[in-house]
């Protein structure tokens, strides 16, 4: 048995922590006078050791993206918090800033310390508007207890937050789409290079973590970047929040040490499928990460055990599926999805997945033609790759993924 | 044929941003290093007036961000959150993504345009309640999911739509 490791979703059923005064009897911003202590070097070093890497998706070492600014600071730095949740079967940054949203602005200030910034941006989902209220409420808070604002902790370091709502796009949790759309644009993902720690806000370096990540810089900093190496797996440090969705008993959100096993996840934690039906499939990081059949989920979730297996652990949204539920439907419903986002600009992800839509319906209706399968297939891999930003290579991949393992299925729509 | 003149160029006064919209636009335009940052807000703010983001008022924030109407327009219609036209009392607005699809989505999609008697996408004759599909609305755990106006609303099934929809008056 695995226990379930508390750690960024420990007030998950605690109410009143949007109060500096409840958060810090609770051992709150004792990362933060810590940090404080340390000049701003020494944390991107901690952050570096502690193997803290992005839970956005990517899966990127946070310590080493900040170590990517400038090192003479010239024009301002920003920090960003991504906070966009909007990959399908993701919902887990909600969590930390319902129910914790101290522990995300301590760990966004000691950030924005590290990267010597003045000014951080939450860009949340514009559909989470009362969470967006309850970010606001707890930075008031923070800013009358002097941990926001001018010189906090009396320390002489300035830092401010902005929440900012975003108005439905599911590509603005692209990197520079994201920049794109705290500028006044619409969300375009940009040219890279340059990178946004070199240009980015406003064309100044900046720096993008997702809330997951932010929430565990307190965490580090609280003890030490050895302690929190030693939750985790080797490569992945640290605990992860995993969504459940679909058909289990106890669909919700479960946090456990990085890397626990997701055949585990599934049929213990979330207590197996529903009404007594077998496993078919699994989605196991968000709508972006290429399918698993029922015998392939006997795999540790980190990001490259995940690689390894020829999937993504993305966000940690695990969407199960039961043996009633034909692929063929869940490949249109994620073409659809896909088709709705596409921000336009790429000539492949914009056509070639609306192409793939059309002939997916029509195989659905009954009006598939011999070679449309192969033609699918053949559209997911001009797509892939040829486009600015990862969509299209994540629709692409997670649509050839159903089509491949799930072949028989529709090859029987042909017949 | 002639081009239809563009909605976006007609001029009402009823559509007068409030005193209060303008000065948090302000406010906002302020709290970021550059005033275009403020215009997503504002557009929120706008559509919390009216409903959805009338095209007079398209002029009247352009002058309050120095920007152009154009541009304005351009950021609106990419983002579909922001209602181009009136929508009920009521905006319903359903998750058809692959976690709620699982757990019955359509099927209490179908149940609600039978009860409303409208299609998705279209308001009751009353004004009352207008009926969307969106995608993923970040609730999948609580699949099938609704947001009506601001609100969430989880775990969807025949008998708790009814409770809800008994509530909206």
């Amino acid at each position: 048995m695995i226990q379930e490791t508390k750690v960024l979703t420990r007030h998950e059923n605690v109410s009143g922590m949007e109060e500096v005064e409840n958060y810090i009897r609770d051992g709150g911003y004792e990362g933060l006078k810590k940090a404080l202590t340390m000049l701003p070097q020494e944390i991107v070093e901690e952050v570096k050791k502690s193997f803290l890497r992005g839970r956005g998706g990517a899966g990127f070492p946070t310590g080493y993206k900040w170590s990517f600014l400038p090192k003479e600071k010239t024009k301002p730095h920003y920090l960003i918090c991504n906070a966009d949740e909007g990959e399908p079967g993701t919902f887990k940054d909600r969590v930390i800033m319902e129910h914790d949203p101290l522990l995300l602005i301590e760990g966004m200030t000691i950030s924005g310390y590290a990267i010597q910034s003045e000014l951080g941006v939450i860009y949340i989902r514009g559909e989470f508007k009362w969470i967006a209220e309850k970010l606001e409420c707890a930075i008031d808070n923070a800013r009358r207890a002097n941990l926001l604002g001018k010189n906090i902790m009396g320390k002489g370091f300035d830092f401010d937050i902005v929440v900012m709502r975003g108005a439905g796009a599911y590509i603005c949790g692209e990197e520079t789409a994201l920049i794109e759309s705290i500028e006044g644009k619409r969300g375009q993902p940009r040219v890279k290079p340059p990178f946004p720690a070199g240009v980015g806000l406003y064309d100044c370096p900046t720096i993008i973590n997702n809330v997951e990540t932010l929430a565990c810089i307190p965490i580090i900093l609280q003890n030490d970047a050895d302690a929190f190496k030693r939750m985790g797996s080797f490569q992945s440090a640290g605990t992860k929040l995993y969504g459940i969705s679909g058909h289990v008993n106890k669909p919700g959100l479960y946090e456990y040490p990085f890397g626990t096993n997701l055949k585990y996840l599934i049929m213990q934690a979330a207590g197996g499928i529903r009404n007594g039906k077998k496993l078919k499939a699994v989605i196991p990081g968000g709508l972006s990460s290429p399918i698993l059949k029922a015998d392939e989920i006997n795999l540790d979730m980190d990001f490259d055990s995940c690689v390894k297996a020829n999937t993504m652990l993305g966000s940690g949204g695990i969407i199960v599926i039961d043996e009633d539920t034909p692929i063929p439907e869940v490949a249109l419903t994620t073409v659809n999805f896909f088709v709705h986002e596409s921000c336009g600009q790429c000539i492949p992800c914009r056509e070639g997945l609306s192409k793939i839509q059309q002939i997916l319906t029509a195989l659905l209706d009954g009006k598939g033609q011999n070679g449309s399968i192969e033609t699918m297939l053949k559209i997911t891999q001009s797509v892939n790759g040829s486009t600015l930003c990862p969509m299209g290579d994540a629709a692409a991949m997670a649509i050839q993924s159903m089509i491949t393992k799930f072949r028989e299925e529709f090859d029987t729509l042909l017949k | 044929m002639s081009a239809s003149p563009s909605p976006y160029l007609t001029q009402e006064s009823e559509y007068n941003l409030s005193e209060d919209v303008v000065t948090k636009i302000t406010e906002m335009a302020a709290s970021f290093p550059e005033k275009n940052s403020a215009l997503i807000p504002a557009l929120h703010l706008i559509q919390d007036q009216f409903g959805w983001v009338p095209p007079p008022t398209i002029k009247q924030l352009a002058q309050l961000l120095k920007t152009t109407p154009n541009k304005i327009y351009g950021v609106l219609t990419f983002y579909t959150m922001f209602n181009l036209k009136p929508v009920g009392k009521y905006h319903i607005q359903i998750c058809r993504n692959v976690s709620c699809s699982l757990l019955g989505a359509k099927h209490i999609i179908d149940y609600l345009t039978k009860k409303l008697h409208i299609q998705v996408g279209e308001t009751t004759a009353d004004g009352k309640f207008t009926l969307t599909l969106v995608e993923c609305l970040g609730a999948c755990g609580m699949a099938p999911v609704m947001m009506i106006n601001d609100k969430y609303y989880e775990n969807l099934d025949e008998k708790k739509v009814d409770q809800i929809l008994k509530t909206l008056k």
